[in-house]
C-alpha cells in the first residue's frame, strides 16, 4: 500500500501550523473575558479626576478629599514650614524624592507644583493604614525634635510635611503625590496630569 | 528536560493513572472508523458546556441577584464591563445551542440505535443530564429579570400547583414566597451556578461508561465483537481507529464549523429574531403587568405544546403536567421499547423509517406550536401531534418487532394506543363544541389513523422488512 | 461533502428562523444605522432637548455618547448636561417617578432600552403619529399606541394634525372607524419633510442608545468569521492528512 507512505514532515507542518493557528484563536478569545475583569466604565466615572475648591483653605489647614476611594490630603503649608523642610534631610530615607513616588512636576524639593499647596494620598506606604496629620512644632510625646508632618498609628512611620519617609520607620518610600493639576488660582483638579504651571 | 519531564510523569503515574487514563480514554480508545458528521455533536456538546461555564462564571463576577439590581447589572454588563455584551452574548447564544447540539446529539442516537444494549446505561445518564441542562436553563433564564423571565418562570413553577394535594405547598417551597420574587431569583442564582457542575460530573460518567461498551456506529456493528488487529494494535478490534489522532483532527474540523455558526449568531443575530433573547425581556420584571404573549424559550416548547394540547377534565387540569412529564419519561424506557434485531437505520425496514421521520416532524411542528399563541386550529393541531408523539414511542414496539410477532408488552402498548386514538377523536367530535371545521376534524382523524395502522397494526400483519447487517463496517 | 452540507444546515437550522417573522403592517419603514454619525447626533441633540425633559436613559453614560458619537466632551458638557453631572454620569432626569405618575398617570419610562422593546419602525411611526383628540385626558391620541398618556411634545416642530377617519364595512357587515390619514391644522416650524427626517434620526439614536455595542459587533464578527475561514482550511487539511491512513 503506496498510501501507508506517511509523509511525516507535511504532516508535522500542518500540526504545528493548525495549533498555532488555534492558540492564535483562545488567545484572542482570552483577551475580551480578561479585559472584562478590569475597571469598567462605572469604576472609571466612580474614579474620575475630582474638582477641589482650595479658596478657603487656610494655612496650616488640611482637607481631605476621596478619590479613587482613598482619601486625598491637601495641606497648605506655613511659610514656617516652608522654611523648616530644607533642614529635614539628614532624617530621611529619600530626601531627593528619587523613588517614583509621584509626577514629575512634583520631583522637587518640596514635592509640589505650588510651594505652598501639598497634595498627596493619604496611605502609608508601609501597610496601607491613614497616618495622621500632626503639625505641631517641637517636642511631641512620640519624637522630641518634632518639625510637624504625619504619623501613621499603626506601626509608628513618620513622614515630613512634604511626605517623605524619615529613616528607621516600617514604611519604605515616601508618600504618593497623585497626579494634579491647577484648573484656575483657586480650582485644583485631583487625578489628571496637566501642563507644569 | 526530556528526562525531566519522564520522571515528572512518572512520579505522577505512580499516584495517579495519568498515563493509563489517557491511553484508554484518548490514544488508545478504539473508535469505529465509519463515524460521520451525526458524530460530531458529541463533542461539540462538551465544547459548549466548556464555554458556558467559562462565561457563566465572568458574568456571576458582575451580575447581582437581586430583584431591585439584577436587570440593571445585567445592562451593567452589556455596557460597562469591557468586553462584556460579547460574553453576554456567547452565554444567551450558548444556551440555545447547547439545546440545538443535544437534540442533534439525541436524535442521532435514535437514528443509529445507540441506546440499544449494551448502551442503556450510556442513554439514560445522557437522559438526566439532558434533565439538569433544562433546569439550568430554566434556572438561568430568570436571572435578567425581564418580563419574559419572571412571567415565564410564574408560569412553570405553577405547573407544579396544579399537582393534587401537595401541589400548592410545593409550588410555594420551590419559590419560597407566595409569587416570583427577589427571594426565587436569589436561590434560582444559586442553582444556576451549582447545575453546570452536577452536570459536568455527569459528563463524566456519560463518557466513562461509553468508553466502557465502546461508540456505536452508523453501521450498528460491535466492532469489539468483530476480528481483531489492526495497523496500531495487535488486538484491538479490526475496524477501529485510535481517538487520537484521528478523530482530534477530525473532531477540531467539526467545531471550527460550528464555531462560525456559533459566533455569526453571536455577533450578527444575538436575539436570533426573538427567539434566543425574546424582546419583551428589555423590559423590567413587572408582577402586575403580564406580557401580551408568553412563550418560554424555543427548547422547550415541544412539551410547553404537549402541556397545552390537553384539555383539563374532572375538574383539574393536572393531566397535561401529566403529559408533558410523560413525554420525557418515555424518553428514558426507549432502550426497552425498542425490538427490532438490528440497530442502524440503514437496516431497518420502511415502517421503522416512516415512523422515525413521522417523530422527527412532529418534535419540530411541537417546537413551533409551542411558541404560537393558542387558537382552536392550532390547538387541535397540537392535539394531534401529541398523540403522534405518544403513539411513536407507545407503538415502538410493535412497529420495530420484525419478524418476532408481537410480545405482550407491545399487544398491551398497542391496545393503549387504539384506547388514546379513539379517546382523542371521541373528545374532537363530541365534546368540542364550535371550533374547528368538520373537515379539519375530518383530516386530523384520518392522519392518526393512519399513523396507528401503519405503526402499530401493520407490523402485526405483515412485518417490518429488515436488511442483514454485514460481519464488519462496510466502507 | 454532502454530509458536510447537512451538518452546515443541522446547525443552520435556527439561522433561518427569524427570516420568517416580520415587522407589524401598516407602518412606513425606516432605515437605521450606526453608521450615520451626523444622524445620531442629531437624534441625540433632539433626545436630550425635547425627551430627557421627562424620560431618563439611566444606562447611558455622557461619556460614552461623547466617544460614540464622535461629539467633544466639552460640548457635551455644555450642551447636553444640563443639572450639575458629570461627563461620566448616566442621562438622568430630575422629575421622579412618583412625579411623572402625577402628572402624567404613568411614570414616564425610561429610554435606554426602547429601541430594543420596540422595532425602528414602530418607533418612528409612533413619533409622527400624535393627533388631536378631545376624548383622552391629555387631548392628544397616537395612531401606533392608542390612548397614550403621552402628550405630543414635538408639536411646535410637527406642527398639529388631526385624524382623517372613513366609515367602513368589515366582512361581517358591521361599520368601524378607520383612521386613514392626517390633516395639518397648524403648521410647525418643520416641513413635513423635514420632520420625518428628524424623526428618523431621533429613531436612529434610539436605536444605537438600546446596544451601543452594535458600533463594533459587526466589525468583530467579520474578523472572526475570516480567521475562523482560514483556521477551517488548515483543520481540513490537517483532517485529509491524518485520514489517508484510514481503509
Amino acid at each position: 500500500m503506496t498510501d501507508d507512505q506517511v509523509d511525516n514532515s507535511r504532516r508535522r507542518l500542518l500540526t504545528i501550523t493548525t495549533a498555532g493557528v488555534g492558540l492564535v484563536g483562545a488567545a484572542g478569545l482570552a483577551v475580551p473575558f480578561a479585559a472584562s475583569m478590569a475597571p469598567s466604565e462605572r469604576a472609571r466615572a466612580a474614579g474620575a479626576p475630582v474638582e477641589v475648591d482650595i479658596s478657603n483653605l487656610e494655612p496650616g489647614q488640611q482637607l481631605t478629599v476621596e478619590w479613587r476611594g482613598k482619601p486625598v490630603w491637601i495641606i497648605k503649608r506655613t511659610p514656617e514650614v516652608l522654611d523648616l523642610l530644607p533642614d529635614m534631610d539628614g532624617r530621611l530615607v529619600d530626601p531627593a524624592s528619587e523613588s517614583d513616588q509621584q509626577p514629575d512636576y512634583a520631583r522637587n524639593p518640596l514635592r509640589s507644583i505650588r510651594d505652598e499647596i501639598l497634595v498627596l494620598v493619604g496611605i502609608c506606604t508601609h501597610l496601607g493604614c491613614s497616618p495622621k496629620y500632626q503639625p505641631e512644632i517641637g517636642a511631641v510625646s512620640f519624637d522630641d525634635d518634632w518639625k510637624g508632618g504625619f504619623l501613621c498609628a499603626c506601626h509608628g512611620s513618620k513622614f515630613d510635611l512634604a511626605g517623605r519617609v524619615f529613616a528607621g520607620v516600617p514604611a519604605p518610600t515616601n508618600l504618593v503625590v497623585p497626579p494634579h493639576q491647577y484648573l484656575s488660582d483657586t480650582r485644583l483638579l485631583i487625578g489628571e496630569d496637566g501642563a507644569v504651571t | 528536560m526530556k528526562t525531566m519531564i519522564m520522571n515528572l510523569m512518572e512520579w505522577v503515574d505512580a499516584r495517579f493513572p495519568l498515563s493509563r487514563a489517557t491511553r484508554e480514554h484518548v490514544t488508545e480508545y478504539y473508535a469505529p472508523k465509519n463515524f460521520n458528521f451525526w458524530y460530531f455533536f458529541g463533542s461539540l456538546a462538551l465544547l459548549v458546556l466548556a464555554l458556558q461555564i467559562v462565561t457563566g462564571v465572568l458574568l456571576a463576577m458582575n451580575y447581582k441577584p437581586d430583584a431591585d439590581l439584577a436587570f440593571a447589572s445585567v445592562e451593567y454588563i452589556m455596557r460597562d464591563v469591557k468586553g462584556g455584551w460579547f460574553i453576554r452574548y456567547m452565554h444567551s447564544t450558548g444556551a440555545s445551542m447547547f439545546f440545538v447540539v443535544i437534540y442533534l446529539h439525541m436524535f442521532r442516537a435514535l437514528l443509529y440505535g445507540s441506546y440499544r444494549n449494551p448502551r442503556e446505561l450510556v442513554w439514560i445518564v445522557g437522559m438526566v443530564i439532558y434533565l439538569a441542562m433544562m433546569a439550568t436553563a430554566f434556572f438561568g433564564y430568570l436571572l435578567p429579570w425581564g418580563q419574559m423571565s419572571y412571567w415565564g418562570a410564574q408560569v412553570i413553577v405553577n405547573l407544579f400547583e396544579t399537582l393534587p394535594i401537595v401541589g400548592g405547598p410545593l409550588s410555594e417551597w420551590i419559590r419560597g414566597d407566595y409569587v416570583i420574587s427577589d427571594i426565587t431569583l436569589n436561590r434560582f442564582y444559586a442553582f444556576h451556578y451549582l447545575v453546570p457542575f452536577i452536570l459536568a460530573g455527569l459528563v463524566f460518567v456519560h463518557i466513562v461508561s461509553m468508553h466502557k461498551v465502546g461508540s456505536n456506529n452508523p453501521d450498528g456493528v460491535e466492532i469489539k465483537k468483530g476480528p481483531k488487529g489492526n495497523r496500531w494494535s495487535e488486538d484491538a478490534p479490526k475496524d477501529g481507529i485510535p481517538f487520537h489522532p484521528y478523530y482530534t483532527v477530525k473532531d477540531l474540523l467539526g467545531t471550527v464549523i460550528f464555531l462560525a455558526v456559533f459566533f455569526a449568531i453571536v455577533f450578527f443575530m444575538p436575539e436570533m429574531g426573538g427567539y434566543f433573547i425574546e424582546q419583551p425581556n428589555y423590559e423590567p420584571a413587572n408582577p402586575l403587568k403580564t406580557p401580551e404573549h408568553i412563550a418560554p424559550v424555543w427548547y422547550f416548547t415541544p412539551y410547553y405544546a404537549i402541556l397545552r394540547a390537553i384539555p383539563s377534565f374532572a375538574g383539574t387540569q393536572v393531566w397535561g403536567v401529566l403529559g408533558m412529564f410523560a413525554s420525557i419519561a418515555l424518553l428514558f424506557v426507549l432502550p426497552w421499547l425498542d425490538r427490532s434485531p438490528v440497530k442502524s437505520i440503514r437496516y431497518k425496514g420502511p415502517i421503522t423509517k416512516f415512523s422515525l421521520t413521522v417523530f422527527a416532524v412532529t418534535f419540530v411542528v411541537l417546537g413551533w406550536l409551542g411558541t404560537q399563541a393558542p387558537t382552536t386550529n392550532l390547538t387541535i393541531m397540537s392535539q394531534f401531534f401529541t398523540l403522534a408523539y405518544m403513539l411513536f414511542f407507545l407503538l415502538y414496539p410493535c412497529f420495530s418487532a420484525a419478524g418476532t410477532g408481537l410480545t405482550l408488552v407491545a399487544r398491551a402498548l398497542l391496545g393503549l394506543s387504539v384506547g388514546m386514538v379513539l379517546a382523542t377523536i371521541f373528545y374532537w367530535w363530541v365534546l368540542w363544541s364550535g371550533g374547528p371545521t368538520a373537515a379539519v376534524r375530518a383530516l386530523y382523524t384520518l392522519l392518526s389513523l393512519v399513523i396507528l395502522f401503519v405503526m402499530g397494526i401493520l407490523p402485526a400483519l405483515r412485518p417490518d422488512t429488515v436488511r442483514p447487517v454485514p460481519e464488519r463496517i462496510e466502507k | 461533502m454532502r454530509r458536510m452540507v447537512l451538518f452546515l444546515s443541522l446547525l443552520s437550522v435556527p439561522l433561518a428562523a427569524p427570516a420568517a417573522g416580520s415587522a407589524g403592517a401598516d407602518l412606513d419603514p425606516v432605515e437605521v444605522s450606526v453608521r450615520d454619525t451626523v444622524s445620531l447626533q442629531n437624534g441625540a441633540k433632539l433626545f436630550v432637548n425635547y425627551c430627557m425633559s421627562c424620560h431618563s436613559a439611566r444606562f447611558m453614560r455622557y461619556n460614552r455618547l461623547a466617544r460614540d458619537l464622535d461629539i467633544p466632551e466639552d460640548l457635551v458638557k455644555k450642551h447636553m448636561i444640563f443639572n450639575d453631572g458629570k461627563i461620566g454620569d448616566p442621562m438622568l432626569v430630575t422629575m421622579t417617578p412618583e412625579d411623572g405618575e402625577a402628572w402624567f398617570g404613568v411614570a414616564p419610562p425610561d429610554l435606554s432600552l426602547i429601541g430594543k422593546l420596540r422595532d425602528p419602525a414602530w418607533l418612528y411611526n409612533y413619533l409622527r403619529t400624535f393627533y388631536l383628540d378631545d376624548s383622552t385626558v391629555s387631548g392628544w391620541n397616537n395612531k401606533v399606541f392608542p390612548n397614550v398618556a403621552m402628550p405630543h411634545v414635538l408639536s411646535d416642530l410637527q406642527g398639529i394634525q388631526k385624524a382623517v377617519f372613513e366609515t367602513r364595512q368589515d366582512r361581517n357587515g358591521s361599520t368601524h372607524d378607520v383612521l386613514v390619514g392626517f390633516e395639518l391644522v397648524r403648521e410647525g416650524t418643520m416641513t413635513a419633510h423635514e420632520f420625518d427626517d428628524a424623526m428618523r434620526d431621533l429613531t436612529n439614536f434610539l436605536y444605537y442608545m438600546a446596544e451601543p455595542a452594535r458600533m463594533v459587533r459587526i466589525t468583530w464578527g467579520i474578523w472572526t468569521l475570516l480567521f475562523l475561514a482560514v483556521f477551517g482550511v488548515l483543520a481540513f487539511l490537517l483532517k485529509k492528512e491524518y485520514w489517508r491512513d484510514v481503509h
